[in-house]
């Protein structure tokens, strides 16, 4: 069998096209860079999502957590500290485990029958502890950056006329963006790496259809030789890497586009806020 | 353990609950917490010596020794360390092993790797093959303790490398105009200075560091994670304590755990933290020079 | 006295020299009632007393381990133990990259274990421990696999109502069938697959498979292996 005919074969095979069963001899290194490469569909695909998502719940959340009313931040805090005081490791199992006690055959309120065996699945259920989590994280960099903005700032802007809502849209918030986006880039990339973490507790796979840590471990268990897979897995995520990189680096040139050269700031990273 | 517990299948109510939580399983449980805070305590100052080696070799003049520090300190930033930790114990315990056997054997004629099976002679066996359960597991967590620490200490590194870099010039420059080699600069100026920039990113690397240890079950230590899932599932009638699936009150323990020991290590970091920022030329310390007037 | 105290000592220390040889016995020890963790913290089971049984018989001195039945073939022959013990099947694929003494559990019959009789187990979700032979087959049947770590999670995802019906040995899955009055039962007829079970070895350990080969052939000669199954399948094992 060529490597393009692997590739047609199972390039697609995490998400259920191609070839039905995962392949039982040989074990070639095409084979395995595009099962591995394949997997990686699955990664991308909850860290986008939960990123995404987690992006509008964090803005959220760093509200509250500057808000006066203790009724508003406590419940903030308290959802920061969880996610972020806890392994993601455990959350995974936990939500595993609670969500597969929901009743089978849905809730029933108000004469409306609520489907919930849904959420059992990895695709959603993994996506909401990954979203969650995230946000926890995010939430704590935002707030951290709203509190370091520059009183000068605030000033200049009340000396404009401008308050409440329109202060924090136009002044406050890109702002606060601009300050954290450094960290949030390693939040990134953190986030991609945890993506890993989704099949390896709680949440099963079907039809053999995971991530690429997934079929790494396929590959290692059937060719019983850890030192090819893994390195494997390590080479993708290294590429997913650069690749956040460059693109939260455009991102970040776009927020400084207004600053002189010199001021602008550089992602770098600064593990102080990193997961 | 006690007396009422020599027959378990004929007793119930809270002397049930009694003998099942003193169980043996249950005290290996126990210890495993023990376990996973010796590794925290033995893992950090690792970590923070392997990083600082790291950082300075990052910073060094020489230029393989340079490539090295940036490849080390480069390592973890595009890579899971979950995938390191699949595949790290293994190699680390075959280069022992190697080193060993190049040490010890006689006959070093025949090749060390046959095919997939790896073979040095019975006295290069680290540990020794008579050795007790106790030696072995004792090695099995020598070498999670490794693995963490070199994986955790490039997370050093790059902390330790940006403090160096954030520590201003000036004061570099003044210790230079005092006369200082480079070498007194660096002991005497750049290290101290250094530390109070490095601080925020260790505190968080501890953090991560705790939430790290979960993933010690993959390194064939006996954690709170395998025993929490070992005496957690359906135990049918083969066991002395049969009973359902308990996993799910097993893993809420285990997150009150690990909410403590953050909890915990927060109010304690933030004393260091203001110890450190005293009398420092920076936003925290010119904080607590004005709450102080 | 001192002259008896010597020899004792002389006795003591030739016989430690005799049994010098220490043979590292793993296992997974999540799969009863072929091994578990007991509640002392024990290997315990019939690979256990089995395993015992043919060390005093071979004249080895041995000890137990547990490993993650994930990695307990890289770890055989990266030297961290000897030998395996752990419900492992004799297939070929395993064969390629480890030796298999004389089978010491005849072919297993695996079997569905479903919430209900009618449970579709042809195309319906299967769930199964993944790298096992079961879940190859559940692969290749046509249903849809579904795949955890531990042999137990996969019991509980036919509790949860997340599989219809579990793909294991028979012998495993008995105990729960029997204690769960009646909300588990065996659906469809019992699928022999593997060629028995035998104990993993190092393909360069062909002294230490002889050996074992000479115990397991004596204790089914003299029965004493149909007397461990008869003890710890409930009576309802196979047997030579």
């Amino acid at each position: 069998m060529s490597c393009w005919e692997t590739f047609t074969d199972y390039a697609l095979r995490s998400v259920g096209i191609g070839a039905k069963l995962l392949p039982k001899a040989d074990f070639t290194l095409c084979q395995q860079f595009t099962l591995i490469g394949s997997g990686l569909i699955w990664n991308v695909y909850f860290a986008a999502l939960a990123l995404l998502f987690g992006f509008f719940l964090a803005n959220a959340l760093a509200l509250a957590r500057i808000a006066h009313s203790p009724f508003i931040r406590k419940p903030a805090e308290w959802f920061v500290f969880i996610f972020r005081g806890s392994p993601l490791f455990i959350q995974f199992f936990l939500a595993y485990e609670m969500l597969v006690l929901l009743p089978r055959t849905g809730i029933n309120l108000f004469g409306i029958t609520i489907v919930t065996s849904w959420l059992t699945k990895a695709w959603a259920g993994a996506l909401i502890v990954l979203f969650l989590n995230t946000a926890a994280y995010s939430a704590e960099i935002f707030y951290g950056a709203l509190r370091s903005i520059p009183k000068g700032d605030l000033e200049a802007a009340e000396a404009y006329g401008l308050t409440g809502w329109h202060k924090f849209r136009r002044i406050q918030w890109p702002t606060m963006l601009r300050l954290a986006w450094p960290s949030y880039t390693n939040e990134a990339i953190f986030l991609f790496q945890s993506t890993t973490l989704v099949f390896f507790s709680g949440f099963p796979a079907f039809s053999q259809q995971g991530d690429a840590l997934y079929y790494a471990n396929y590959f290692a268990d059937k060719t019983f030789n850890p030192f090819i897979p893994y390195p494997i897995v390590a080479f993708y995520f290294v590429i997913l890497t650069l690749g956040v990189i460059w693109l939260f680096g455009r991102i970040n040139r776009h927020l400084n586009r207004h600053l002189p050269q010199n001021s602008r700031s550089k992602i770098r990273l600064r593990p102080q806020l990193i997961r | 353990m006690f007396a009422a517990c020599a027959d378990p299948k004929a007793i119930e109510g809270l002397t049930w609950a009694m003998c099942y939580l003193t169980s043996g399983k249950h005290v290996d449980f126990y210890w495993s917490f023990v376990t996973v805070l010796a590794l925290l305590a033995i893992t950090a100052p690792v970590a923070m010596a392997l990083g600082f080696g790291g950082a300075m070799a990052a910073r060094s003049h020489i230029t393989p020794i340079r490539w090295f520090g940036k490849a080390y300190t480069a390592m973890v930033r595009g890579v899971p360390d979950i995938v390191y930790f699949l595949f790290f114990v293994i190699a680390l315990d075959q280069g022992i092993e190697y080193l060993n056997h190049l040490r010890v054997c006689e006959d070093l004629s025949q090749p060390v790797f046959r095919g997939l099976e790896f073979h040095v002679c019975p006295e290069a066996k680290v540990p020794p093959a008579s050795a007790s359960p106790f030696v072995n597991q004792l090695y099995g967590f020598g070498l999670a303790v490794i693995t963490f620490a070199i994986v955790f200490g490039a997370f050093v590194a790059n902390v330790i490398f940006g403090a160096m870099q954030a520590v201003p010039r000036a004061q570099l420059e003044t210790g230079e105009a005092y006369g200082m080699s480079q070498r007194q600069v660096f002991r005497r100026i750049l290290v101290p200075q250094m530390w109070t920039y490095a601080l925020p990113g260790l505190t968080n690397l501890w953090m991560i560091l705790i939430k790290a240890t979960p993933l010690l079950f993959l390194l064939s230590v006996k954690d709170i994670v395998y025993y929490a899932r070992e005496l957690g599932g359906t135990k049918t009638q083969a066991y002395d304590y049969p009973h359902p699936d308990w996993r799910l009150f097993y893993f809420l323990g285990l997150l009150v755990f690990y909410l403590a020991m953050t909890k915990i290590s927060e109010i304690v970091l933030t004393r260091i933290s203001n110890r450190l920022s005293k009398g420092q030329a920076t936003a925290a310390g010119e904080a607590m020079r004005k709450a102080a007037i | 006295m001192k002259k008896l105290l010597l020899a004792t000592v002389v006795l003591a220390m030739t016989a430690g020299f005799a049994s010098a040889q220490v043979v590292r016995l793993a296992t997974e020890g999540a799969y009863p009632p072929f091994n578990f963790i007991n509640d002392k913290g024990e290997v315990a089971g019939f690979e256990r007393e089995l395993g015992d049984e043919i060390c005093k018989r071979a004249a080895l001195e041995c000890t137990w381990t547990t490993n993650e039945w994930d990695s307990i073939i890289p770890n055989l022959q990266s030297g961290n133990y000897d030998a395996i013990i752990a419900g492992m099947s004799i297939t070929d694929e395993r064969s390629k990259v480890i030796a298999f003494s004389d089978n010491y559990y005849p072919p297993t019959a695996s079997a569905y274990l479903a919430a209900s009789a009618d449970a579709d187990i042809k195309t319906g979700v299967v769930a199964a421990q993944v790298s096992t032979i079961q879940a190859a087959y559940v692969a290749e049947s046509g249903a849809t696999l579904l795949e955890f770590p531990t042999p137990d999670e996969t019991v509980a995802a036919v509790r949860n109502g997340e599989a219809v019906a579990v793909f294991a040995d028979k012998d495993y899955l008995r105990p729960f069938a029997d204690e769960s009055n009646g909300a588990l039962v065996f659906v469809g007829e019992d699928v022999a697959i593997g060629s028995g079970i035998g104990i993993g070895l190092r393909q360069s350990d062909t002294e230490l498979k002889a050996k074992f080969d000479t115990a397991i052939k004596s204790m089914k000669a003299d029965g004493s292996i149909n007397a461990l199954i008869d003890k710890n399948f409930g009576g309802k094992g196979l047997k030579f």
